[in-house]
C-alpha cells in the first residue's frame, strides 16, 4: 500500500479511552500540537465495563487527576446520575467517592471537551505501526490507510483493543470491546519490534432490559442526599438521582452454573490470559468459594436515556443459554431479557517494568505508555497514567525534567511505582491498602498536595489556580480561628453531653473540641455562631486536618525518612553487572529495572538490605573517585 | 549523615576482661544520658572494686566520681571517660558498673556522635546494656553498619571501600545463617503463628476498607479490640517465656544436687564467696533446701542446694525429700555433684538417671584428691569406669551434659564452671561472633516494638478511633515481626484479601 504523509504533530496519542483522553488533553493544554487517534470515535471515553467512576482508592485517583488539572473529575460531575461517599463510617483516609455515570453522556461530554480543545485534533483512525528511528526514538505513526503522521512523541493507550479476543462460551472472536474492531496489526508490529508483550484478560457482565426486571423483589440503593463533587472546581451539585438495586444468587443459581462449568471459556482452557482476582467471573467465585451460599448482584442503570441495566458482580464466560437460565433463578430477574451477553476479553499489554517512572519506555525515547497497555485495570487507573504520560510527553518535547510523583505524594505515585518497580502478574487495581502513607494521601487534600505541582508543569488553568489559592487561604484562616476561639464549659457542655462525651471543666478552644471523636465540624456550629460560610471542600479539609493532626504529623515524620532514600539518586550509566559485593540476583534485577533512586532500588523484590548497603558504599566510592 | 542512632556490642563475643557497647547517630548522647548515671549523682558508690583495671587506665575517673551531676542533664566532656552505672530508667535498677565516653562527630569512628560504654566482659551484661539502649531510642545496627557509616561520612579512605563491602557481605551472610538457625526454634515458630494471626486481622481490615459494598461481615470495634488484645497477650507471653528473656529478667534456677557429703555446700559457698555482689540471701523454708541468689557475670542465678532425693522410709526425712524433688524438677539447670575421689556410687547412678534429658552440668568435685575410676553398683559390685575414666563414664550415661572437674576446696576449675553456666544461658554454643547476640537482641527489640504498636492499636480501638488509623499500628507490629522472620513483604495482605474473600465489585 502507498504510504503518504498526512501531517506533522508534536504528539500522537493512540487510543481515546480514559487514558488517551487525559494524555491528549494534557499535551494540548501544555501547548503541544496533539493528534488523538481512535479506532472508532464511538469509543471515545467509553465505559466498556461498569457505569461508574470512583470507589475505594479509585476515588482518590480521580481527585488527584482533578487537582493536577485533568478532566475526569469534571466530566463525571457533569454526567453522574447517582453518587455515594463510601466508607463514611471509617476514617477520613479511606472515605471514597463513587458515582454512577450516564455512559452515553460521559462519552459525549468528554468528546465535546476534546473537540473544543485548542492544539488538539480528535480523529478516527487505526494506528498500525509506530515508526522508530535508529536510536529507538519515536518519529512517526502509520495508519491502516497508509497515512503517516510525523511526530516526536507518542502515547500508546490501546486498552483492550490491542490483540483483542472475545469469549462467550465456546465462541471466540477477534474483537475489541463491545464488538468494535480490534487492533491486531499494531499488536503484531509491536511484537516484531521486540517489545515484551504479555496477555491479560478481563470480563464484563451482561446488560439486560430494565422493563423485564421486577425491582420490588430487590433492595433499593439510593444516592447520598447531598452528593459530593469529585472536582475541586465544583461545590454544590445537587440533582435528582437514579436508583440502583441489590439482589442475590442462591443455591439453584449455583447448581446451574456448576453443571455448566465445562462450557465456560475460562475453565475450558481457551483463555490463556491472566485475569484479575478482585473482579472474578461468577464461575470463578463458585469455584474458589464453594461454601459461600449467595453472591450479591448490583443492578445499575447504564444511563438515563436507555433501558439497559448493568449486572454488577456477574461477569462470566459461560454461553448465553446458561446465562439466561441462571439469571432467571435470581429474585427480580425471573423474566430477564438480556440485551448484551456477558463476555471475557483477552488483550495484549507490556511488562510495565520496561518503563521509567515517567511512563516512557526505557529503550524508546518519546514512547510513552498508559492504562491497560501497562497492565493496569480500571478507568481511573488508566486516566491517572494517561495524565502523567501526557505531561511527560510534553515535557520530553521541551527537554524538561520528567514529572514523577512519589509514593508519599499521591496514589498516582503508588500506582506507577508499583507497576514500574514491582511489576504485576494480573490487571492491577488501586486499593487504599497499597498506599503506605494513606493518612496523608487523602482525597480531601489532593489539591493541597498536587495543584501547585500541576501549576508548575503548566496544566493548571488560571481559574483553577485562583480558586485553589482562595480555598487554601480560607482553610488556613479557619484553622487559625478555631485555634484561638474558645468557649466556656457552660456554653459547650450541653452539646458535649448530648453527643455522649465527657464534659469539660475549663474554657476550651474550638480546635481542641474538634479533636474529640464525637464532635464533628458541623456539630460544632451550635456553639460557634461566628463561623464563616465555607465550601464543602474547605470545611472538610479544616475538619480532617485538625481532627487527625497527631496521626498526620506522625506519618509526615515517616515520609521524611522515606524521602531521604528517594532523594539518593543513582546515575543512569551505573554498571551493576561489574559491581563488587552484590548478590547475583540483585545484580540482574537492578540491571533490568535500573532504579532511579536508592529508595526505588530497595523496593525491588530480590534486592536485600545488604545489597542496598553495598550499593550505598559503591555510590559513595564512585562519587569520591569522580570528585 | 544518618537520622537514626544505632547501637551494637562492639567487642567480640565471649569471655573478655571488658566489653564495649557502642552507639552512633544524632541521639547517641541522649540515649546514653537516659541509661548511664555517672557516679556521685545520687547513687551510692560501692567502693573501689568497680571495674578491673579501670583506675589504671582512666585518669578522669576521680573527677567524675567527685562530681554530683544528675543523670539526664549530665554534660560529659568530649572524649573523657566517666565512671558510673548503667541504670534502667524504668525502675532504677542497676545493670552494671561501667565506664562511658562520649565522642561528638565528626571526630569519631563513624564521623557521627558516638557514645561507648565499657562494661564487664560478660555476655549477659552487654546484652542488658544493649537492650536498654534499644528501649531508650537506639535501633539495633545492621551488620557492618558502623563501618558503612564511617565510610559514607568520609572517615575512611577510598582504598577501604572494598573492605567495607566485604564486611557487609560476610556479616549479612553470617547473620542470615544465624537467623535461620534461630528460626528453627520454638520462638520463631510462635512468631510465625502470631504473624499469621496479624495477617488475618490486617486482611479483614483491608477488605473492610477497600470493599465497603461487598457482602462481608463488618469488623466491629468489639471484635477488633478482642483480637488485638488476644494477639498482644500472646506476644507478651512469648517474650516472657522465651528462655533468654526470662533468664535475663528473673534469673536462672539452678539446683545443686548430689548425695550427702559430696561437697554441695562447699561448692555453694565457693560460688557465693567468689561473687561479692550477693543480691539476696534467702534461707529456704526448711533446712532441706536453701536458696541463694547470686549474680554471676551479670546472670542472676538462684541456686537451690538440695538435701537429697533418695527414696526413704523415714517419714520426717521424706518431707525433705519431697521438697528436694520439687526443686530438682523445677530447676532449669542441674548442677550434679559427684565425688571423684570415691567414684560413682549407686546413688550417683540413680541421680544421673533422673537427670537424663535435662540440662545438666556434672561436676566432678574433689579434683584435688586422687580420682577413683570405679563404679559401684547397687548390689555392691565394683567395676572400673568406662575407658578407665569417670568423665567417660558420665559422658556415656549423660551424653548431653557438660562435665567440669573442680575442687571446691582450692577453687580450681571454678572458672570453667562459670563458663559452662554462661554458655548454657546464652544458647549452649559459644560462637565468637557478635552477630549471634545482635540477632538475639534485635529479635527482642522487635517483639517489644510489636507489643508497643499493638498496645497503641488496642487503646485506639477502645477510643473508637478510625479503623484505617488503627490499621497503621497493626501493620507496624506485623512488619516488626516480619523483620524477625525475614518475611516483610507489602504484597502479603493483598494476596490474602483475594485468597480469603470473594470480591466482585
Amino acid at each position: 500500500m502507498e504510504k503518504y504523509t498526512l501531517g506533522k504533530y508534536d504528539v500522537v496519542v493512540i487510543g481515546a479511552g480514559h487514558a488517551g483522553c487525559e494524555a491528549a488533553l494534557a499535551c494540548a493544554r501544555m501547548g503541544k500540537e496533539t493528534l488523538l487517534l481512535s479506532i472508532n470515535l464511538e469509543a471515545v471515553a467509553n465505559m466498556f465495563c461498569n457505569p461508574a467512576v470512583g470507589g475505594t482508592g479509585k476515588g482518590h485517583l480521580v481527585r488527584e487527576i482533578d487537582a493536577l488539572g485533568g478532566e475526569m473529575g469534571l466530566n463525571i460531575d457533569k454526567t453522574f446520575i447517582q453518587s455515594r461517599m463510601l466508607n463514611v463510617s471509617k476514617g477520613p483516609a479511606v472515605h471514597s467517592l463513587r458515582a454512577q455515570a450516564d455512559k452515553r453522556r460521559y462519552h459525549e461530554e468528554m468528546k465535546k471537551v476534546l473537540e473544543s480543545q485548542e492544539h488538539l485534533l480528535l480523529k478516527q483512525g487505526e494506528a498500525v505501526d509506530i515508526d522508530l528511528a535508529e536510536d529507538g526514538s519515536v518519529r512517526g505513526v502509520l495508519l491502516r490507510t497508509g497515512a503517516y503522521y510525523e511526530c516526536r512523541a507518542a502515547v500508546i493507550a490501546t486498552g483492550t483493543f490491542l490483540g483483542g479476543k472475545i469469549f462467550i462460551g465456546e465462541s471466540v472472536v477477534e474483537s475489541g470491546p463491545n464488538g468494535l474492531a480490534p487492533s491486531t496489526i499494531l499488536a503484531e508490529a509491536l511484537k516484531n519490534k521486540g517489545f515484551r508483550m504479555r496477555r491479560f484478560k478481563t470480563g464484563t457482565p451482561a446488560r439486560c432490559l430494565a422493563s423485564s426486571l421486577d425491582f420490588s423483589k430487590m433492595q433499593v440503593q439510593e444516592g447520598d442526599p447531598h452528593p459530593v463533587p469529585f472536582s475541586f472546581m465544583n461545590d454544590n451539585i445537587d440533582k435528582e438521582q437514579a436508583k440502583c438495586w441489590l439482589t442475590y444468587t442462591n443455591e439453584e443459581t449455583h447448581r446451574i452454573i456448576r453443571a455448566n462449568f465445562g462450557r465456560s471459556a475460562l475453565f475450558g482452557g481457551q483463555i490463556e490470559g491472566v485475569g484479575p482476582r478482585y473482579c472474578p467471573s461468577i464461575e470463578s467465585k463458585l469455584d474458589r468459594f464453594p461454601d459461600k451460599e449467595r453472591h450479591q448482584l448490583f443492578v445499575e442503570p447504564e444511563g438515563l436515556s436507555t433501558q439497559e441495566m448493568y449486572l454488577q458482580g456477574m461477569s462470566t464466560s459461560l454461553p448465553e443459554d446458561v446465562q439466561q437460565e441462571f439469571y432467571k433463578t435470581i429474585p427480580g430477574l425471573g423474566n430477564i431479557r438480556l440485551m448484551r451477553a456477558a463476555y471475557a476479553i483477552e488483550y495484549d499489554c507490556i511488562d510495565p517494568m520496561d518503563l521509567k517512572l515517567s511512563l516512557e519506555h526505557k529503550q524508546h525515547p518519546g514512547f510513552f505508555c498508559a492504562g491497560q497497555f501497562n497492565g493496569s485495570s480500571g478507568y481511573e487507573e488508566a486516566a491517572a497514567q494517561g495524565l502523567i504520560a501526557g505531561i511527560n510527553a510534553a515535557l520530553y518535547l521541551d527537554g524538561r525534567e520528567p514529572f514523577v510523583l512519589d509514593r508519599s505524594e499521591a496514589y498516582i505515585g503508588v500506582l506507577i511505582d508499583d507497576l514500574v518497580t514491582k511489576g504485576t502478574n494480573e490487571p492491577y487495581r488501586m486499593m487504599t491498602s497499597r498506599a503506605e502513607y494513606r493518612l496523608v494521601l487523602r482525597q480531601d487534600n489532593a489539591d493541597l498536595r498536587l495543584t501547585e505541582k500541576g501549576r508548575a508543569v503548566g496544566l493548571v488553568s488560571d481559574e483553577r489556580w485562583e480558586r485553589f489559592l482562595a480555598d487554601r487561604k480560607a482553610m488556613e484562616e479557619e484553622v487559625q480561628r478555631l485555634e484561638i476561639s474558645t468557649v466556656s464549659p457552660s456554653e459547650v457542655n450541653p452539646l458535649i453531653e448530648s453527643l455522649g462525651g465527657t464534659p469539660v471543666d475549663n474554657r476550651i478552644s474550638l480546635s481542641e473540641l474538634l479533636r474529640r471523636p464525637e464532635i464533628t465540624y458541623d456539630a460544632l456550629a451550635a456553639v460557634d455562631p461566628e463561623r464563616p460560610q465555607l465550601s464543602y471542600h474547605v470545611r472538610t479539609k479544616v475538619e480532617v486536618g485538625l481532627k487527625y493532626r497527631g496521626y498526620i504529623e506522625k506519618q509526615l515524620a515517616q515520609i521524611e525518612k522515606f524521602k531521604k532514600l528517594e532523594g539518593q539518586t543513582i546515575p543512569e550509566d551505573i554498571d551493576y553487572m561489574s559491581m563488587e559485593g552484590l548478590r547475583n540476583e540483585a545484580r540482574e534485577k537492578l540491571s533490568d529495572i535500573r532504579p532511579v533512586s536508592v529508595g526505588q532500588a530497595s523496593r525491588i523484590s530480590g534486592v536485600s538490605p545488604a545489597d542496598i548497603n553495598v550499593l550505598l558504599v559503591q555510590l559513595e566510592r564512585r562519587r569520591r573517585k569522580q570528585s | 549523615m544518618s537520622e537514626t542512632t544505632i547501637a551494637a556490642i562492639s567487642t567480640a563475643y565471649g569471655e573478655a576482661g571488658i566489653g564495649i557497647v557502642r552507639m552512633s547517630g544524632p541521639d547517641a548522647l541522649g540515649v546514653l544520658r537516659k541509661v548511664f548515671v555517672p557516679n556521685g549523682s545520687g547513687l551510692k558508690q560501692t567502693g573501689e572494686n568497680g571495674l578491673d583495671g579501670a583506675n589504671a587506665t582512666v585518669d578522669q575517673l576521680q573527677n567524675s566520681v567527685d562530681s554530683a551531676e544528675d543523670a539526664g542533664t549530665w554534660v560529659p566532656q568530649p572524649r573523657h571517660m566517666y565512671y558510673g552505672r548503667i541504670v534502667d530508667p524504668k525502675d532504677g535498677s542497676v545493670v552494671d558498673e561501667c565506664l562511658a565516653v562520649y565522642m561528638p562527630g565528626p571526630q569519631s569512628y563513624t564521623g557521627e556522635d558516638v557514645a561507648e560504654v565499657q562494661c564487664h566482659g560478660s555476655v549477659i551484661s552487654y546484652k542488658k546494656i544493649l537492650a536498654l539502649m534499644l528501649e531508650n531510642g537506639a535501633q539495633p545496627a545492621e551488620p557492618g553498619e558502623f563501618t558503612k557509616r564511617a565510610f559514607l561520612n568520609g572517615r575512611m579512605d577510598l582504598a577501604q571501600a572494598e573492605a567495607v563491602i566485604d564486611l557487609i557481605k560476610a556479616r549479612s551472610a553470617r547473620s542470615f545463617d544465624c537467623a535461620v538457625g534461630q528460626l528453627e526454634g520454638m520462638l520463631s515458630q510462635k512468631i510465625r503463628a502470631v504473624r499469621a494471626e496479624l495477617l488475618d486481622l490486617l486482611t479483614e481490615l483491608a477488605v473492610n476498607m477497600d470493599y465497603p459494598d461487598e457482602d462481608i461481615e463488618e469488623l466491629t470495634y468489639g471484635r477488633l479490640g478482642n483480637r488485638i488484645s488476644l494477639i498482644n497477650d500472646e506476644l507478651i507471653k512469648l517474650k516472657e517465656s522465651s528462655a533468654e528473656g526470662r533468664i535475663l529478667r528473673e534469673g536462672l534456677l539452678a539446683a545443686i544436687v548430689g548425695k550427702p557429703n559430696v561437697g554441695k555446700s562447699s561448692l555453694m559457698n565457693v560460688l557465693l564467696r567468689e561473687d561479692r555482689s550477693i543480691v539476696t540471701d534467702v534461707p529456704g523454708t526448711t533446712r532441706d533446701t536453701i536458696e541463694e541468689q547470686i549474680s554471676l557475670r551479670g546472670i542472676t542465678i538462684r541456686f537451690v542446694d538440695t538435701a537429697g532425693i533418695r527414696s526413704s522410709a523415714d517419714k520426717v526425712e521424706s518431707i525433705g525429700i519431697e521438697r528436694s524433688k520439687d526443686a530438682f524438677n523445677r530447676a532449669e539447670l542441674l548442677l550434679l555433684v559427684l565425688d571423684s575421689s570415691e567414684g560413682i556410687s549407686a546413688e550417683d547412678l540413680e541421680l544421673m538417671e533422673m537427670a537424663k534429658d535435662r540440662p545438666a552440668i556434672v561436676i566432678l568435685n574433689k579434683d584435688d584428691l586422687p580420682a577413683a575410676d570405679v563404679v559401684i553398683a547397687a548390689d555392691g559390685v565394683v567395676r572400673r569406669a568406662a575407658d578407665g575414666s569417670l568423665e567417660d563414664e558420665v559422658r556415656r550415661i549423660l551424653p548431653g551434659a557438660r562435665i567440669v572437674k573442680l575442687s571446691a576446696k582450692t577453687g580450681e576449675g571454678l572458672l570453667q564452671l562459670e563458663n559452662s553456666i554462661e554458655e548454657y544461658v546464652t544458647g549452649g554454643r559459644v560462637r565468637r561472633e557478635e552477630d549471634v547476640l545482635v540477632t538475639n537482641v534485635r529479635h527482642i527489640a522487635l517483639i517489644d516494638k510489636a507489643i508497643e504498636e499493638l498496645s497503641w492499636a488496642g487503646r485506639m480501638t477502645g477510643a473508637a478511633e478510625a479503623r484505617d488509623f488503627i490499621e497503621v499500628n497493626v501493620r507496624a507490629a506485623f512488619d516488626a515481626l516480619g523483620e524477625i522472620t525475614g518475611e516483610t513483604a507489602s504484597g502479603e495482605v493483598i494476596e490474602e484479601v483475594f485468597r480469603r474473600f470473594c470480591l466482585g465489585k
